[in-house]
């Protein structure tokens, strides 16, 4: 991955935590990395664990944020999940699976949060 | 920006359903889905409605679209419901207004350009969306014409996805049908009666059957003149009433031969299956949704069946409940669909299978044996129904040296059938039939008796044991026919001893 995708990555995820925060979610993990992949943001409001997917685009030429969250992303999303509460020790909790769709373009920053996408 | 509601129709034989085509878009992960008990060629709108959808620059939703075929529970099947899948997308988008919708009936396949494409079956759909109430139809403009058969429904044909949406937000308009002027015949058969020379007897057999509609069986030797012969029974049938030639068009429609009628075509059907046919050709089927066959082409037509005795034996068979009932009834998976199929068969079949038997000249070669087996292959239920046996002589150099008149031209005889037929109409009117192939033997022989004396033969041959109580029948049948065309009152002598000799043998091949 080039530098220039990656910075777009991180800056979209900022983007995506200052919004949950204002949300009023309180973040309790950023890119947090196990065997096969990484959960971008893990999340809680009100007694429920959010997880967030988060995409970052620059233009809509090849369809929105969200047409590159595939079932088998959501799947791999799921399995993460589980091993996060396994290694943080959490159950009995509601969870929820979010995508946040982020669209850099001209300066201007575009959040898209969709609930409950799983 | 949610929810929205089109209709179609969907096509079962030639029985129709309307179709609720309901979409809902929610915010979500996108994906388009479709349900509502879609098939295969079906479920691949989806993937025709996105592009169309796309490339007319209207875009899709990057969100949840769910498209609900409804009833939920009936199979629907091809592409005919792209047009309404993708115009009720566009109203949930609110890129059309949703109002206009609610009595129209959409009909057509999309191209990936967004372009529409005709489909079969269109005359019945817009048949159906009128008697379901609905005031308007769109469909591909190569349908146009067809749709525009129909009466007391608007019907619009639009070129492209484009073009309806304009039309729906009174941006633009949508193509009308021409005006049709009136039924217009389409152009004059190159097949005349006067073209058979030397087969005098024959022509007056066939002219019998034409007025009476009698069903009839030619056997005779190869290139005495049977095909020819039968070719031009078209010729000499009255024109099909208008609600007859809708009939008609609405079993092509489905047939889907490709053909955009530009007008009602009243010219009586013929059609010839090869003997080779399936009997699923024949009377219908097929995969999945049954599609009408050679009987239903053949509806209120002519279907003739050259080399009758070279079909399969189940096919031939298969025969008896059409020429029963006047339609046929078939199962499929996909469901099962009725066609009609009231036609006027004609057998064509050679004296036995090297076709030499009965000839001066020449020899027959085949073994006692094999002549039964091939005339075996008719069973009697389907030879009961045919009136007439003709026996095709071959033509002998007199007649081709013009030393024998020529008959009739097809405007003479159709001219002869027609006061014939008026003739029939008028007994029968009180008795719920037109045609008297069509009277059952207890009327013939009670309300519409005729004189002992003209029966005087006819009763003779019965005692004798020459003819069986249903073969009396058929040639009062046919006595009344003869009488009709030569428009005497009822039949006498004469007229009887005609039809017994047109009625021939109880055996096809007169042995």
């Amino acid at each position: 991955m080039t530098d220039a995708r990656q910075w777009l990555g991180r800056y979209g995820e900022d983007r995506a935590c200052e919004y949950l925060v204002g949300q009023g979610y309180q973040i309790l993990d950023r890119n947090w990395r196990y065997r096969e992949g990484e959960l971008d943001i893990v999340c809680v409001q009100r007694g429920t664990l959010v997880f967030v997917e988060v995409k970052t685009r620059t233009s809509l030429a090849t369809g929105s944020p969200f047409d590159a969250i595939t079932k088998t992303k959501l799947a791999r999303l799921r399995r993460l999940a589980a091993s996060w509460c396994a290694n943080r020790q959490v159950s009995n909790s509601q969870v929820r699976f979010d995508a946040i769709g982020v669209l850099v373009r001209g300066g201007r920053v575009t959040i898209e949060h969709l609930k409950q996408v799983l | 920006m949610s929810l929205a509601k089109t209709f179609s129709v969907g096509l079962y034989g030639l029985s129709g359903t309307v179709i609720e085509v309901e979409t809902d878009i929610s915010s979500q992960l996108p994906s388009f889905t479709l349900v509502g008990l879609p098939d295969a060629s079906l479920s691949e709108a989806t993937a025709r409605v996105r592009a169309a959808c796309t490339n007319s620059g209207f875009g899709f939703p990057s969100k949840k679209v769910v498209v609900n075929l409804s009833p939920a529970a009936v199979p629907k099947s091809g592409s005919a419901f792209d047009l309404a899948i993708a115009t009720s997308i566009l109203a949930a988008m609110e890129v059309v207004p949703k109002q206009p919708l609610e009595r129209l009936c959409i009909i057509g396949e999309l191209g990936l350009d967004g372009s529409l494409r005709q489909v079969p079956g269109v005359l019945p759909m817009v048949m159906h969306a009128r008697q379901s109430g609905f005031t308007g139809v769109v469909c591909p403009l190569g349908n146009l014409s067809e749709a525009g058969m129909v009466d007391g429904i608007q019907v619009l044909g639009a070129a492209n996805l484009r073009s309806i949406v304009d039309w729906l937000n009174d941006r633009g308009v949508l193509e009308e049908p021409l005006q049709l002027s009136d039924l217009n015949p389409s152009t004059p058969s190159p097949l005349d009666l006067a073209q058979v020379i030397g087969q005098n007897q024959a022509v007056e057999g066939l002219i019998v059957a034409a007025a009476g509609g009698h069903h009839i069986a030619m056997v005779g030797a190869p290139g005495a003149g049977k095909t020819m012969l039968a070719e031009r029974l078209p010729s000499i049938l009255p024109a099909l009433s208008t609600e007859q030639a809708l009939e008609v068009a609405a079993i092509e429609s489905i047939a889907g031969n490709g053909q955009a009628a530009l007008n009602l075509d009243t010219t009586p059907r013929f059609q010839a299956p090869h003997h080779s046919s399936s009997t699923a050709a024949l009377i219908g089927g097929g995969t999945g949704m049954p599609r009408p066959g050679a009987v239903s082409k053949a509806h209120h037509g002519v279907l003739f069946l050259d080399e009758a005795l070279e079909f399969h034996g189940h096919s031939l068979d298969s025969l008896r409940e059409p020429l029963e009932s006047g339609k046929v009834l078939i199962n499929r998976s996909g469901g099962s669909a009725t066609f009609p199929a009231r036609f006027q068969l004609v057998l064509a079949a050679n004296p036995c299978p090297c076709g030499l038997s009965g000839l001066a000249d020449r020899d027959c070669t085949c073994s006692a044996m094999a002549i039964r087996r091939y005339t075996n292959r008719l069973s009697g239920p389907v030879l009961d129904r045919i009136d007439i046996r003709l026996a095709i002589k071959p033509v002998s150099l007199g007649a081709n040296l013009g030393l024998f008149d020529t008959g009739p031209s097809s405007a003479e005889a159709l001219a002869r059938v027609v006061r014939a037929r008026e003739g029939a109409v008028e007994r029968l009117a009180g008795f719920g039939y037109r045609l008297n192939s069509e009277v059952p033997g207890p009327v013939l022989r009670g309300r519409l008796g005729i004189g002992a004396k003209a029966l005087k033969d006819l009763d003779r041959m019965l005692m004798a044991g020459k003819t069986s109580m249903r073969g009396y029948d058929r040639c009062l049948r046919l006595a009344w026919t003869i009488a009709d065309l030569e428009g005497v009152k009822q039949p006498g002598p004469d007229q009887v001893r005609i039809a017994v000799a047109l009625r021939g043998t109880d055996n096809l091949l007169g042995a």
